[in-house]
């Protein structure tokens, strides 16, 4: 018996040839049956046509020379269409020798949403970022930025009264004095401000030509609407959620009122209403830009969903967390803030993630208003009659782009999950 | 009965002194000179008429009445802002004072002219209901449609317009009747149905644009009837009159400017001409764009910057575009067309 084995140790033989790597993967999976064989083959042989005629299109016989779109016909995709369009298409009818500006802002959007996407700057970071952030963006798109003294004032006021509720009976003497302070400056500043007695200064930054948001277009605006939709929706929706769950009666009816209001309508309706039926209630002159009535629209329309979705994850809290805050004697504003909204938004933060890749495309929607964001300037490349007849190139550009925001936004969202949980696995 | 009529006196004064002062006062054109910019509603995108080109600059026909407008005013044809409109907004966007006129092929009807509270100054394009065929059928008229199966879009006056037609030349149709637009195309390219009607413009627009691959713009022709009336024009709101009138005329004066030769390429030789009505037109005998309240030179801005009609014709929808829009109708009424404009004296 020389060849027996020793005790305590088997040698292990590899798996025969065909049933290791590719090979066994494909057995496995593809070929484990005739059944499942016999369709392996017919579905590549039916995608592998499918894809050929696509690349035969699209890169064999295509052309991204062409001069004109006559050039183009009669052959594959006609790419020298977006070689030709591309600057309409990201950036619309702004000046066109101006267009550095918003491909400068739209480098700062991106790159305040890749910062946002990180957590460790989820704290002061996150204000630092975004108000710096969008000081460049506004710039670039208006050229010339105009603050109010009364903004200043306003700001003060907020700090100071956030800071005093937030920070009570935690601060010190000092830093509760500094919010007094800056509290009293702001209301007694905006006081005299609308009592006239304060002149109306502005503080005026104007490097470069202003230009209005009637020619803003293409991805800024696409950007814009979504993010800024989202960011000022945000505040607001916690605040409609928390209402939701107020116990004074008043607060609650209104919250969900407008909630249930917001949600029985479909968003294209608000657009038409800001757009067309806001201007007949105003006084004859007296008109609110445009874009800015449809940002308005999207923020009202993204705070209803936003507040839905919170809601969810303060109904998710035990009552526990609510009774041992009240306990160690939290007032209301540090209860929420301290103790129930971090563990409420952490629960939320993936399905947040999707009503956001859901606005950004719901931004679409503008243009049935007139303004332009980015499916309507690739709109526009397509009824030039110069390049007519190619719609199937514009619109998988189009939709090349989108994917390509929305599928990072998408893995980032899974990544995020994954983190959120590592603490919550067992 | 002295004082009854001193009241009266007093009233008819008021009165005229009130309409005199609105007829001088022209407070929309004083918003717009104090604005230094003409708000001029258009279009969200149709090739011809209003688009924004590979610039992002908006060009078209409808563009260039804007700009004839502005070079009136302000002697430059550039000091427009270019707000674009969709059919739903475009009236509350004048009602309110969003924009200062429309040109954005707005169809000039008697509801619209009175009870909107709105003023048509003019007719930029004649455009009408029209018929494509595909090349191969050999027809030239549509009275040589008979039979044919008609791809139309339900619950328009086009179809009304199409049964009315047919029922009065005698013949009979099979409709294909479509919803969308895309789709109707499709239906039209695709051999499903002989004939497409619509607009003609859009027809020209839809032929220059939507022919799929191996066939071309060649291989389809618009039959030269035109079965119903869509006179498309600027827009302007009541209420101040003398801008109205520097709208009206600056349409007129592209028109006027062809009907005397008067070209962009031209227009600095004709300054030097001794025909008096050129020198009316062009200024070079002062009076004209006092009582427009312009620059006497307006004219001569106009056709400078933006060219006259036909060259703004030729150049956005005419044979000089893709679209390769016949004059028909809108050539000028010396060539049988309906483009009359009043003399400028």
């Amino acid at each position: 018996m020389t060849d027996s084995l020793p005790t305590g140790e088997r040698r292990q033989l590899a798996p025969p040839l065909i049933e290791r790597g590719a090979l066994g993967w494909m057995r496995r999976n593809l070929f484990s049956s005739w059944a499942n064989g016999i369709i392996t083959v017919v579905l590549v042989v039916f995608v592998g046509s499918i894809l050929s005629s696509f690349l035969e299109w699209a890169v064999f016989t295509a052309n991204v020379t062409a001069a004109t779109g006559s050039e183009c016909h009669g052959q594959g995709a006609c790419w020298a269409l977006i070689v030709e369009k591309y600057r309409l298409i990201f950036f619309g009818t702004f000046p066109y020798e101006q267009q550095w500006r918003p491909l400068v802002a739209s480098i700062t959007l991106l790159a305040m949403l890749v910062m946002t996407s990180d957590r460790r700057m989820w704290n002061w970071r996150l204000l630092v970022i975004w108000s710096v952030g969008s000081f460049i963006t506004f710039l670039m798109m208006f050229g010339q930025i105009h603050i109010p003294l009364s903004l200043f004032l306003a700001i003060a006021l907020l700090v100071g009264g956030v800071g005093m509720s937030l920070r009570k009976a935690i601060a010190d003497a000092g830093e509760m004095n500094a919010y007094r302070t800056l509290a009293a400056i702001g209301l007694i500043g905006l006081a005299l401000r609308i009592a006239g007695i304060l002149p109306a200064w502005s503080l005026d930054i104007a490097p470069l030509s202003y230009v209005e948001t009637g020619l803003w277009g293409g991805i800024p605006v696409t950007l814009i609407l979504a993010s800024y939709g989202l960011v000022f929706a945000f505040p607001y929706g916690i605040l409609l959620a928390l209402g939701r769950r107020s116990d004074l009666p008043l607060i609650r009816a209104l919250c969900v009122g407008f909630i249930e209001l917001i949600r029985g309508v479909p968003l294209i309706s608000l657009l038409i209403m800001a757009s067309v039926m806001l201007p007949l209630f105003l006084p004859s002159g007296v008109t609110f830009d445009k874009f800015l009535r449809a940002q308005v629209a999207i923020i009202l329309f993204a705070g209803a969903y936003i507040a839905e979705v919170i809601r969810g994850g303060l109904q998710s809290l035990p009552k526990g967390q609510y009774e041992a805050a009240e306990a160690l004697g939290f007032n209301y504003v540090q209860k929420t803030a301290l103790i129930i909204l971090p563990q409420a938004l952490r629960v939320v933060i993936p399905p947040l993630i999707n009503t956001f890749l859901g606005f950004f495309k719901d931004t679409s929607l503008v243009l049935i208003i007139g303004i332009f964001d980015f499916l309507n300037t690739a709109n526009q490349a397509l009824v030039d009659p110069n390049w007519a007849g190619f719609p199937a190139e514009i619109y998988m550009f189009a939709a090349l782009i989108y994917f390509i925001f929305c599928y990072s936004v998408s893995r980032y969202s899974k990544h995020l999950e994954v983190e959120l949980n590592r603490g919550t696995r067992h | 009965m002295r004082k009854v009529m001193m009241a009266a006196t007093a009233g008819f004064v008021a009165v005229v002194l009130g309409t005199a002062g609105t007829a001088h006062a022209g407070k929309e054109l004083d918003a717009i000179k104090a604005r230094g910019q003409l708000l001029c509603g258009v279009g969200t995108g149709t090739a011809g008429f209003h688009l924004a080109n590979t610039q992002g600059k908006w060009v078209g026909l409808n563009v260039d009445v804007c700009r004839a407008v502005s070079a009136a005013i302000f002697g430059d044809a550039d000091k427009v802002k270019y707000v674009p409109l969709t059919a739903q907004q475009r009236f509350t966007a004048l009602q309110s004072g969003e924009v200062d006129m429309l040109s954005n092929n707005t169809t000039w009807t008697l509801t619209r002219d009175t009870a909107l509270g709105f003023d048509f100054t003019g007719v930029t394009y004649y455009d009408g209901q029209g018929f494509m065929v595909p090349k191969k059928l050999g027809v030239k008229s549509a009275k040589e449609l008979n039979g044919a199966t008609v791809c139309v879009a339900p619950g328009t006056t086009t179809e009304l317009n199409l049964a009315d037609y047919f029922r009065a030349n005698k013949m009979t149709f099979k409709p294909v009747v479509i919803e969308k637009v895309d789709e109707i195309r499709a239906a039209f390219f695709s051999g499903r149905c002989d004939v497409y009607t619509t607009d003609a413009s859009s027809l020209a627009a839809t032929r220059a644009a939507n022919v799929p691959a191996p066939l071309t713009v060649e291989d389809f022709v618009i039959l030269p009837e035109i079965i119903s009336k869509e006179p498309l024009g600027p827009v302007v709101r009541h209420g101040d009159s003398q801008f109205a009138d520097i709208v009206r005329w600056a349409l007129f004066a592209m028109v006027e400017a062809e009907e005397y030769g008067i070209t962009s390429k031209n227009v600095d030789e004709m300054l030097k001409s001794d025909n008096p009505t050129i020198k009316r037109i062009l200024g070079t005998t002062p009076g004209m764009g006092k009582a427009l309240g312009v620059a006497d030179n307006w004219v001569y801005q106009i056709i400078k910057q933006v060219g006259n009609y036909g060259e703004s014709f030729d150049r956005n929808v005419g044979p000089g575009s893709p679209l390769k829009i016949a004059r028909g109708q809108n050539a000028l009424w010396t060539q049988g067309g309906l483009q009359y404009a009043p003399p400028i004296r």
